[in-house]
C-alpha cells in the first residue's frame, strides 16, 4: 500500500491528489506498527499509529488551507507549476 | 709587486661602471681617457707584474692572491682568487697590450659615434671579464667571466642596435656560445660531484689521482669543457655566429673576435690540460674538430667578398690550428701561436677598421687601388698578412705556425695526415690573404677615398706592426740556432713539447715547407687576383658552398631553428594551461549538471527519495 | 480472523489502486474511504480494536471529510478532468511504478529472509494502550498536542489571508464566475478551522 501510495505521488500533478497519496503512505506505514504491534502483543504499535493520526491530521489541515490560499492565485493545481515558490 | 694583481682587474671594471653610470655627462675627452687610460694602466701593471714574475719568480711558479669567499653552500666554497703562473702571465700580455692599442685606436675611430662612452663602457667591461676568465683559480670564477665576455660580445655586436641585422648576429653569437656554454656549464657539474671542487689546481691534482686515463668519466667531463671552448671559439659546429659577428664596429672584431674572447677556449683547454691528457679520446677529437675547422673555415675565406668575413673565418681557421696544437699535445705552441695571432689578426682588423672607413665600403670586388692612397695601411695589411700566411723568418706567424706544423708530425699524437692537413690549411692562408691584399689594394681603383687616419689609428698600427714582426722571437726552434725561451718560460706549467717521430720530415724540412707553401699561396692569388687579371667574382657551385660557409647557417635553420619557431608557434596559446583550465571547466560543467536537479518541482525532489531509498536499501540488502 | 485479515487487506489494496488512478477527484476519495475502512477492518482483526476504531473516525471521520470539503468547495473535479486526462496518460505511470516495484522487490525481499515467525494475532486491549500512552509516552502524547496546536495556528493563518484576499477580490472585481465560486467560501471558513484531535 505505500508503494502504491508512493507511485501515486510520484505521478499524479494535482495538488489534492499529492495530499491524498500522502495519506495513503502514512495510513499503510501505520498499518505496518500496529501489526508488528499486534506481532510482539505490546501497545506500542498503536501508540505510534495514534501519533501518526495526529501527525496526519495537522498536517492534512495545514495542507488544504494551502491549498485554498493556492488557489486564489491561480486556478490550475498543478504542483509542478508551483516550482518557483520562495519564502 | 704581485699584489697588484687585483688592480689589473679591478680598474677596467671600476672605469666600466664609471662610464656606465656618468658617461653621457663626461665629455668625449674625459671618455677617452677614462676608457682607454684604464687599460693602459692595466697594460703597466701588467708589465710591473710580470717583470717581478719573471725574474724573481715566487715559489711553484704560481701565485696567488686570495681576495674573498664569493659563497659558501655545503661544502662547496669558491672564492675571488686570482692565480697567475706563466699561462695566464701570458694571456694577461696579450689582453692588455693588444687590448690597450685597440682601445687607442677606437679613441679616434668611434669618435663620431653617439654611442661613445657606451661603446668604452662595454668595451672595458670585457677586458675585465676576459681578465677575471684569465686569472681565475676556479672554475666558477672562470665561468663568470666566461659568460661576461658573451654578454660584452652581445652587446658590441648589436652596439649600432637600431638596425635589425645587427641585433639578429648579437642574438645569434649569445644563442649559440650558449649552447657552448650549456655543456661547459654541464662539465663543471660533473666536475663539482666527482672531485669535490672547482679550484683548478686541485681538480687537476684530483683527476689525476683518482681517474684512470681512459675513464668513462673524464672522457665525460672532457667531452662537456671541449663543448664549452666549441662554442666560444667558434670551431665547428659551434661556427656559425663568428662571420655574422662582423656587424659590430671594427675594433670590436679586433678586440673580442681576434684577439681575445675567441681565445677563450684555447686558454680553458690550456688551463685544463690535465683532465684532457686524461681523455685521449676527446683530445683526439680536439684535434680532428681544430683540422677540420681550418680547413672548412680556409675555404670559406677563399669565396668571401666582405673584407671583415675574409678575417673573420681567417680567425675561425687559425684557432683551428690553436686547437690541432691542443690536440697534439703542444700546449705550448698553442699559447705561442695564440699570442702571435691576437697581434697580427688584430692588426689586420684594425686596418680593415680604417679602409671601411676610409671608402665607406667594405666589399673586396668594389675596392682597388689603394695602394696609393692608404700607404700607411697597405702596409700594416702587408705585414699583418705576411705574418698571418707565414712569410718566413721575418714574421712572428712563421713562428708558432711551424711550431705548430713539426708538432703535427713530430709530436706525440703525431700524425701524417695532420701535417698534410697542416700543409693544406698554410697554403689556402696565404692563398686567400693574399687574395685580399691584391683585391683591395691593387688594381683599378674603384672606390674614393674620402678621409684619412689621424695619429691613434696611426700609432696602433704601427705598435702592432712591430710586434707581428718581433713576435715571433721569443721562441725560435733551437735547430735554427734561436731559443724557445717561451717554451721554457711555460714549461713550469704545460707539459713540455717532445719530439715523439723522427722521421723524415725533420724541424727543418718542415720549416722549408711551410715556406713553399707560403710561396705557393702567393703565387697562385697573383695569378688568379693579381692586378691584371678581371675582377669578377666567380660563381661556379664551390665558390657558392664557400661563400654560404659550407651552408651550415642553411643547416641549422632547417634543423634547429624552423621546428622551434614551429614549436612556439604552436604553444603560443599557452598549453600548459590547459590542465589547469580543465579542472575550472569540470567544476563548470559538474556545476551546469547539478543544477538540473533543481528544478522546485516536489514530484521531483520525491522521485529523489524514492530513487535514494532503493539505492540505499539495496547496498544494505546486497551488498555485504 | 487471518481470512478477515487478508479480505480486508486485499480490499484495501484494491481501493486504494482505483483511488490513485481516479480523474474524477470526488471518485478518489471516496475510494479512499473505503480503503480506510477497509484497514480499520484490518486493525480489528490484528486485534487493535482501539486503533480501529480511532482509522474509522479521525481518519475516514475527519481527514477524509475534510478532504471531500474542499474538493466540492474548490469545485476542481470539473475543471481538471480535461487537464487530468492529459497528464495520466500511461507512459506517465510507467516509471513511479518501474520505482515503486523495485522498492517491492526489496522490502518483499526484507520480509522473506528476515528470520521468520509465525505469529499468532495477540490482542492488545484499548486499557493496555491507555495505560502505556499515559505512562510512558505521556510526552509524546504532550509534543502531539503541541503539533496539533501548530496545525490550528497554521491554518488560521493562511485562512485569514484568503481571507482578506477574498474580500479585497469581491470589492473589486467584476468577474461573475469568479464571484459565484468565491460565494462558496464564506460559510464553509468556519468549518476549515475546526478539526477533531
Amino acid at each position: 500500500m505505500f508503494l502504491l501510495g508512493l507511485a501515486g505521488l510520484l505521478t499524479r500533478r494535482n495538488f489534492i491528489f499529492t495530499l491524498m497519496c500522502i495519506e495513503i503512505m502514512l495510513n499503510a506505514s501505520g498499518l505496518a506498527f500496529v501489526a508488528a504491534g499486534s506481532r510482539w502483543a505490546q501497545p506500542d504499535g498503536q501508540i505510534m499509529f495514534l501519533f501518526i493520526l495526529a501527525m496526519a491530521a495537522a498536517e492534512v489541515s495545514v495542507g488544504l488551507a494551502f491549498v485554498l490560499l493556492y488557489h486564489k492565485r491561480q486556478l490550475a493545481l498543478d504542483v509542478d507549476s508551483a516550482s518557483e515558490l520562495r519564502g | 709587486m704581485l699584489q697588484l694583481l687585483w688592480l689589473i682587474v679591478a680598474i677596467p671594471f671600476a672605469s666600466a661602471a664609471l662610464l656606465a653610470l656618468f658617461g653621457s655627462r663626461l665629455s668625449r675627452h674625459a671618455v677617452a681617457i677614462i676608457g682607454a687610460g684604464s687599460i693602459g694602466l692595466s697594460a703597466a701593471l701588467t708589465l710591473l707584474v710580470g717583470a717581478q714574475f719573471v725574474f724573481s719568480p715566487p715559489a711553484g711558479d704560481a701565485y696567488m692572491q686570495r681576495l674573498w669567499i664569493w659563497m659558501e653552500s655545503g661544502g662547496f666554497q669558491p672564492e675571488i682568487a686570482f692565480y697567475l703562473d706563466p699561462v695566464s702571465l701570458i694571456m694577461l700580455f696579450v689582453i692588455t697590450f693588444v687590448g690597450f692599442l685597440i682601445h687607442l685606436y677606437s679613441v679616434e675611430y668611434m669618435r663620431d659615434d653617439e654611442g661613445y662612452a657606451r661603446f668604452f663602457a662595454y668595451m672595458n667591461l670585457f677586458v675585465a671579464s676576459m681578465l677575471t676568465l684569465v686569472l681565475a683559480n676556479n672554475l666558477l670564477l672562470l665561468y663568470l667571466g666566461w659568460e661576461g665576455v658573451g654578454l660584452c660580445s652581445f652587446l658590441l655586436i648589436g652596439f649600432w642596435y637600431r638596425e635589425p641585422q645587427n641585433v639578429r648576429a648579437a642574438s645569434k653569437a649569445f644563442i649559440v656560445t650558449r649552447c657552448g656554454d650549456t655543456a661547459f656549464a654541464l662539465g663543471l657539474f660533473l666536475l663539482f660531484t666527482r672531485l669535490n671542487t672547482l679550484d683548478i689546481q686541485e681538480v687537476m691534482h684530483r683527476a689525476t689521482a683518482e681517474w684512470s686515463p681512459g675513464s668513462g668519466t673524464a672522457l665525460m667531463a672532457a667531452a662537456l669543457l671541449l663543448g664549452g671552448a666549441v662554442g666560444k671559439s667558434a670551431q665547428l659546429p659551434l661556427q656559425t655566429w663568428l662571420p655574422d659577428a662582423m656587424a659590430g664596429p671594427t675594433p670590436t672584431s679586433a678586440l673580442i673576435h681576434a684577439a681575445t674572447m675567441v681565445t677563450a677556449g684555447v686558454y680553458l683547454i690550456t688551463r685544463t690540460h690535465t683532465l684532457f691528457s686524461l681523455a685521449p679520446d676527446v683530445q683526439f677529437a680536439v684535434a680532428i674538430i681544430g683540422t677540420a675547422t681550418m680547413l672548412l673555415a680556409a675555404f670559406s675565406a677563399l669565396a668571401q667578398r666582405d673584407m671583415k668575413r675574409v678575417l673573420a673565418y681567417s680567425t675561425i681557421s687559425q684557432i683551428g690550428y690553436m686547437f690541432l696544437a691542443l690536440g697534439l699535445g703542444a700546449w705550448s705552441a698553442a699559447m705561442f701561436h695564440l699570442m702571435t695571432h691576437a697581434f697580427f689578426k688584430a692588426l689586420l682588423f684594425l686596418a680593415a677598421g680604417v679602409v671601411i672607413h676610409a671608402v665607406h665600403e667594405q666589399d673586396l670586388y668594389r675596392m682597388g687601388g689603394l695602394r696609393r692612397e692608404l700607404r700607411l695601411v697597405f702596409w700594416a695589411f702587408a705585414i699583418g698578412g705576411s705574418a698571418l700566411a707565414g712569410l718566413p723568418l721575418v714574421t712572428a706567424g712563421f713562428f708558432s705556425k711551424d711550431l705548430i706544423l713539426w708538432q703535427s708530425w713530430a709530436g706525440p699524437n703525431g700524425n701524417a695526415w695532420f701535417w698534410i692537413a697542416g700543409m693544406t690549411g698554410a697554403l689556402l692562408t696565404s692563398l686567400y690573404t693574399f687574395r685580399m691584399i691584391l683585391l683591395a689594394f691593387y688594381g683599378p681603383q674603384q672606390a674614393h677615398v674620402r678621409s684619412h687616419s689621424g695619429l691613434a689609428v696611426r700609432l696602433s698600427l704601427t705598435t702592432l706592426c712591430l710586434l707581428s714582426l718581433v713576435g715571433g722571437y721569443v721562441d725560435t726552434p733551437p735547430h735554427f740556432g734561436g731559443s724557445p725561451a717561451l717554451s721554457n718560460f711555460l714549461s713550469s706549467a704545460l707539459p713540455p713539447l717532445e719530439e715523439v717521430h723522427i722521421g723524415p720530415i725533420t724541424e727543418t724540412i718542415t720549416a722549408f715547407s711551410a715556406s713553399t707553401v707560403f710561396a705557393l699561396g702567393f703565387g697562385f692569388a697573383y695569378l688568379l687576383f693579381g692586378p691584371q687579371c678581371a675582377r669578377q667574382p666567380a660563381t661556379n657551385i664551390f665558390e657558392r658552398l664557400w661563400l654560404a660557409g659550407w651552408g651550415f647557417d642553411w643547416m641549422y635553420d632547417r634543423i634547429f631553428v624552423r621546428p622551434f619557431q614551429w614549436l612556439a608557434r604552436k604553444c603560443a596559446h599557452d598549453p600548459a594551461d590547459v590542465p589547469i583550465n580543465v579542472i575550472a571547466q569540470m567544476t563548470i560543467v559538474s556545476y551546469r549538471a547539478l543544477r538540473l536537479t533543481q528544478t522546485g518541482r516536489v514530484r521531483w525532489y520525491a522521485t529523489g527519495l524514492a530513487v535514494g531509498t532503493v539505492v540505499i536499501l539495496a547496498i544494505a540488502l546486497f551488498v555485504r | 480472523m487471518v481470512l478477515l485479515f487478508y479480505l480486508a487487506g486485499i480490499l484495501a489494496i484494491v481501493s486504494t489502486l482505483l483511488a490513485i488512478t481516479q480523474r474524477h477527484a470526488v471518485h478518489a476519495l471516496l475510494y479512499l474511504i473505503v480503503s480506510l475502512l477497509a484497514v480499520a477492518v484490518d486493525f480489528y482483526a490484528l486485534g487493535a480494536p482501539f486503533v480501529a476504531a480511532l482509522e474509522v473516525m479521525i481518519y475516514a471521520g475527519a481527514i477524509m471529510v475534510l478532504f471531500v470539503f474542499v474538493v466540492m468547495m474548490l469545485n476542481l473535479a470539473e475543471h481538471a478532468m480535461e487537464v487530468e486526462r492529459e497528464w495520466l496518460k500511461p507512459k506517465n505511470w510507467l516509471g513511479p511504478t518501474l520505482l515503486a516495484l523495485i522498492l517491492l522487490g526489496e522490502l518483499v525481499y526484507c520480509t522473506a529472509t528476515s528470520p521468520s515467525m509465525s505469529s499468532p494475532m495477540n490482542v492488545v486491549s484499548p486499557k493496555q494502550v491507555g495505560i502505556s500512552l499515559f505512562g510512558g509516552y505521556w510526552i509524546g502524547v504532550e509534543l502531539a498536542s503541541l503539533l496539533l496546536m501548530a496545525g490550528v495556528v497554521g491554518a488560521f493563518h493562511l485562512g485569514r489571508h484568503a481571507i482578506a484576499e477574498e474580500e479585497k477580490k469581491h470589492v473589486t472585481s467584476a468577474d461573475a464566475a469568479r464571484t459565484d465560486s468565491r460565494g462558496d467560501l464564506v460559510p464553509a471558513r468556519s468549518g476549515r478551522t475546526s478539526h477533531a484531535a
